[in-house]
């Protein structure tokens, strides 16, 4: 069943699923209603990571190096969990800039350099294309496996070379043909192809089912289990050493490189560039992807060692290949669905790569390498005012097809010259040397673009000498001479033992002298001289890209320049139709709501060479707006000058905040100061009214008494002397009252004195009964006396508490039925403290009123049928009294039984707790 | 005959001072202690003039007045307010019960005294 026919129309057929869900993505986008607006597919759309490198080379290179295979996945998830900020930073730069590439990066970093922007391309065609060629041949070879299906035949020159040109020719058509569909239908500001993402997010979730899928076949169907992979794996003495963690000679430092490595590769290499920061819709996706990817990247690993170790076993001294396991295990098992299935996520690996990897190329030679030559040359013609865009366009289609030719053709060259692993990381070797330009000049407002092009000068050749000469030395297209005797036949330059240095794998040999080189040449460079004003400017939107507000371009420009003259070079590049949609728009978010913008001020011309960036790069973008604005350039002081303000105003804007929060805090408690002070003044006005009420009811009768004594002046002797007793008696209330008053208030506001003291409190109870004794005898009783004898000092204020005890006496003597009256003053002892109670058996106390007496002015009258004589203050001045003492007072009663008040005081000296003593009964009990 | 006046306060003084200006000037006077001994009285001795005190137990001022004022029968009996709280808010309160007049303590007695003989018509 897999005959040719099958594998071609299988392979087409999934070509055009991918390209459905490519158009339905897009036709989506159009709408407005993005299809990638997902986390989950911004992951997997990250999982382009992951080639056929990955789904075929893994296992083959575990089958060499055991988890040697495991660096590689080890560096992007430390990124993703621990470099977030660096994605989000570069994120944040890309969209404020209308950035569309890696080199569009560098090259506006570093005050929109063209030569900077052209040297970044080629680094990037020469360093990915033989990571492209990869991808051919792995599909490729991934074909004429099946073909030659059931038997297994390692694919070489001799026997399917023929067929193999074909087919990868035809691989490299189709996908050229996919991609200039999926990449280049029109010139966009921002330069996303949602279509695409959905469809390499698609791409990725097949290749991970394949791979899976695959695993498990091999651990559990051709094998039982991991345990029984392994047991095999251990009684095998070839297998033996790969089961040591870090197998080869230079282990640690090894790992370490290749990890740095593929660390930045997952940044810096141009598809992950593309997927991972210009498609990216939603900064928050970056969250959820810091942990979905690392997992998606562990799934794909999990089954590595034991694809590799069984094919080790299946095959052993066979001849197959390692890095066709994956293929040829489902293959020798006769098992046809799976192996279409492990083809078709190969395909899906291979296909996913080369069609991101080439868009992001595309544009970036169309934008940083052709499009600064033909403006130099003038060779567009621009003065006549064509419509560009299609031009553009064919740029990039052209580009396309060149750079998947030249996979082809470097395919064709390098044939199997060698391993899939090694040109993976020849490629990440390449890439690598964007990092010291990327992330200084993210971070570093010093870094200038002598230093950039030094850096990346340096760490290219480096590159190119310790590593890529050496391939094409290895494949035999050059004399081996040098890498055994140096250039010139120098040792000491011996490529990949460069200066002595022994004991690395050329990898990391490489990645040390390049990246010292690069980092050298970096800094070196860029302290030679300060920043120029374009270099300072960019810097300072680079730099300060997350701190929210920083001077955006449009405080950089400085000119004239008439609408007409930009919109119509927008329209140009992007279309007459596309480029008037775009600018009344604009007019209309800039408030203009008739879509008219008549004057081009420094933000329109920053928004029109935005939205030319996004089509052709920044550093040409920036070359047209000058050719039809008329500009007056800026010095380094003007912009430095700019920086101190924008610096200014960012301090000023945080102090602002600060203080707009403290405001509010202060707004909030100075509310609540106000509704406590409301709450107060009602309290004092309740207050004020007790007191004027309390005041003027006995200045009532001592004015009715004396004018009734002035106007009857023959009034008799007993009246008189009855009226005249009554005044004095209201006097003597009132002045009362007026101390009560007075003594409260001090009481209350802590103004009282306090003469504390260590006193017997038998003695003071003692004191007050016998000052009471006559109110008692009136009512013809006295009070009884519960006082034990050695009971300890307690600390209080003498004066104060005869005051408390003489008005709890009073008020007992004032409710007691003539005669029939018993009261009775007991003390007891409780832990910490003295208790003492005052017990009457007269009408008692009901219990909602039993707090309500301790309140100001609220003599409890309605249950008598005359209002009590007194202040209303006894009560609350006798508790303050009491809590100010450290104790307490409180009224125990039941109506018609009488009312017992009991207050404790603290000892004197705190001492062991005594138990508890029975209760005191009350009276009536 | 003697028109008939009811003091209703629960301050014993106020009531003595009051109940001798009046009967000295001849009125025929009752005392009532709290407000529903007055309301009582008010019904069985149906007196001309009910002097009210606002602050009383049992039943306030205020709502001896409604209820006297609730009673048809009793819509010749003249109400005047007597307390010791002088707000505006207490006085206009009082009027708008139905009281007839207003007196804030302490009071004049010629003043007291021109206000029962005014309310009486005298």
């Amino acid at each position: 069943m897999l005959e040719a026919p099958v594998v071609i129309c299988l392979s087409l057929a999934y070509l055009g699923v991918l390209f459905a869900v490519a158009w339905w993505g897009d036709k989506r986008a159009d709408a407005g209603r993005s299809i990638i607006a997902s986390p989950t597919i911004y992951a997997l759309s990250m999982a382009v990571y992951c080639t056929t490198w990955t789904f075929y080379g893994s296992v083959g290179r575990a089958a060499v190096s055991g988890i040697g295979f495991l660096p590689i996945y080890l560096g992007p998830t430390l990124v993703m969990a621990l470099g977030g900020f660096l994605l989000l930073k570069m994120i944040r730069i890309v969209k404020a800039n209308r950035i569309t590439s890696i080199a569009d990066f560098i090259s506006s970093r570093y005050g929109k350099s063209h030569l900077l922007g052209g040297l970044v391309t080629i680094i990037a065609v020469v360093g990915i294309i033989p990571y492209i060629s990869l991808q051919l041949k792995a599909v490729t070879s991934s074909v004429s496996l099946l073909l030659s299906y059931p038997d297994i035949v390692m694919p070489d020159h001799s026997t399917t070379m023929s067929l193999a040109e074909d087919v990868s020719l035809y691989v490299a058509l189709i996908l050229a043909a996919f991609t200039i569909v999926f990449g280049t239908r029109h010139l966009d500001a921002t330069e996303r192809h949602e279509g695409m993402v959905a469809a390499i997010a698609l791409e990725s979730a097949v290749k991970l089912v394949a791979f899976l899928s695959v695993g498990i076949f091999v651990t559990y169907f051709v094998f039982n289990g991991f345990g029984d992979i392994f047991e095999h794996a251990e009684s095998d003495a070839g297998l033996q050493r790969l089961m040591t963690a870090i197998p080869s000679g230079g282990g640690y430092t090894n790992w370490l490189s290749l990890m740095i490595l593929s660390a930045l590769a997952v940044l810096f290499l141009p598809r992950q560039f593309q997927v991972a920061v210009v498609e990216n819709v939603n900064e928050t996706h970056v969250k959820r992807a810091a942990w979905l990817f690392p997992l998606y990247l562990l799934l794909i690993n999990v089954f590595v060692l034991p694809i590799a170790f069984g094919g080790l076993l299946h095959f052993a001294d066979q001849g197959v290949d390692a890095d066709t396991f994956v293929l040829t295990l489902p293959m020798s098992q006769r098992h046809e669905g799976l192996t279409l299935l492990v083809f078709i996520g190969g395909l899906s690996a291979g296909t996913g790569m080369v069609i991101v990897e080439t868009i992001a190329l595309s544009t970036m030679v169309c934008n940083d390498l052709i499009m600064p030559i033909l403006l130099r040359y003038k060779a567009l013609g621009f003065e006549d005012g064509r419509d560009l865009s299609f031009v553009l366009l064919g740029i990039r289609r052209g580009a396309i097809v060149v750079i998947l030719l030249l996979g082809y053709l470097y395919f064709r060259l390098a044939g199997e010259a060698y391993a899939l692993v090694a040109i993976g990381l020849i490629s990440f070797s390449a890439v690598a040397q964007f990092a010291p330009a990327m992330i200084g000049g993210m971070y570093w407002r010093g870094g200038t673009r002598g230093g950039a092009l030094a850096g990346l000068g340096a760490g290219f050749i480096v590159w190119t000498y310790t590593l890529l000469l050496p391939s094409f030395a290895k494949s035999g297209w050059l004399p081996d001479d040098f890498l055994t005797h140096g250039l010139f036949g120098v040792e000491l330059l011996r490529p990949q033992q460069l200066f002595g240095l022994t004991g690395f794998d050329e990898i990391s040999h490489c990645l040390f002298w390049s990246l010292l080189a690069n980092i050298g040449a970096y800094t070196g460079f860029s302290l030679l001289r300060p920043p120029m004003a374009a270099e300072a400017a960019q810097a300072s939107v680079f730099v300060d890209a997350l701190k929210g507000i920083g001077p955006v371009g449009a405080a950089f420009w400085r000119g004239r320049a008439q609408v007409s003259d930009l919109q119509g070079l927008v329209g140009r590049f992007l279309g007459p139709a596309r480029a008037k949609t775009l600018f009344s728009a604009y007019a209309k978010r800039r408030g203009h709501a008739d879509g008219v913008i008549s004057e081009a001020d420094a933000q329109l011309v920053q928004f029109a060479e935005s939205l030319l960036a996004g089509a052709i790069g920044s550093a040409s973008a920036r070359v047209m707006v000058a050719s039809v604005a008329k500009e007056e350039p800026l010095s380094i002081d003007e912009v430095m000058h700019i920086l101190d303000e924008a610096s200014q105003l960012r301090t000023y804007s945080r102090e602002l905040e600060r203080k707009s929060r403290e405001l509010t805090a202060a707004t909030l408690e100075l509310q609540e100061a106000n509704e406590r002070l409301q709450e107060l003044d009602r309290v004092k006005d309740d207050i004020m009214s007790s007191v004027t009420h309390e005041l003027r009811t006995p200045l009532t009768s001592i004015r009715a008494f004396s004018e009734l004594l002035r106007d009857d002046p023959k009034m008799h002797l007993a009246d008189r002397e009855r009226f005249l007793g009554l005044i004095v008696s209201e006097a003597e209330r009132l002045s009362r009252l007026i101390n009560q008053t007075l003594d409260l208030a001090k009481i209350e506001s802590g103004r009282a004195d306090w003469n504390s003291g260590e006193l017997d409190l038998s003695e003071v109870i003692e004191q007050s009964v016998a000052a009471t004794s006559e109110l008692f005898r009136e009512k013809g009783t006295f009070v009884e006396l519960d006082l034990p004898e050695g009971m300890p000092p307690i600390l209080a204020d003498r004066d104060r508490l005869i005051q408390v005890l003489l008005n709890l006496l009073s008020n007992a003597a004032k409710f007691l039925t003539p005669n029939e009256g018993r009261v009775r003053v007991s003390l007891r002892r409780v832990p910490g403290a003295l208790e003492v109670s005052v017990a009457d058996n007269g009408p008692g106390i009901r219990p909602e009123h039993q707090e309500v007496i301790f309140e100001k002015f609220r003599q409890v009258g309605d249950t008598m049928t005359a209002k009590p004589s007194g202040t209303g203050l006894g009560l609350p001045i006798s508790r303050r009294i009491i809590e100010h003492l450290g104790g307490r007072l409180w009224v125990e009663s039941v109506p018609g039984e009488g009312a017992t008040f009991r207050f404790t005081l603290p000892l004197a000296v705190v001492e062991e707790e005594n138990p508890l003593p029975e209760p005191i009964p009350a009276w009536g009990g | 005959m003697s028109k008939k006046i009811l003091i209703a306060d629960d301050e014993q003084n106020i009531v003595i001072s009051i109940e001798f200006l009046l009967r000295r000037e001849g009125f025929e006077v009752l005392v009532a202690g709290d407000g529903e001994e007055a309301l009582a009285k008010v019904r069985t001795e149906r007196p001309d003039v009910v002097l009210l005190d606002v602050m009383m137990p049992k039943m306030n001022g205020f709502d001896v007045c409604q209820a006297l004022r609730a009673d048809p029968d009793l819509g010749g009996t003249r109400i005047l307010m007597l307390t010791a709280k002088g707000r505006d808010t207490e006085i206009s309160k009082g009027l708008g019960l139905g009281a007839d007049g207003y007196m804030t303590k302490p009071f004049s007695t010629k003043e007291l005294l021109a206000e029962v003989r005014k309310l009486l018509g005298i």
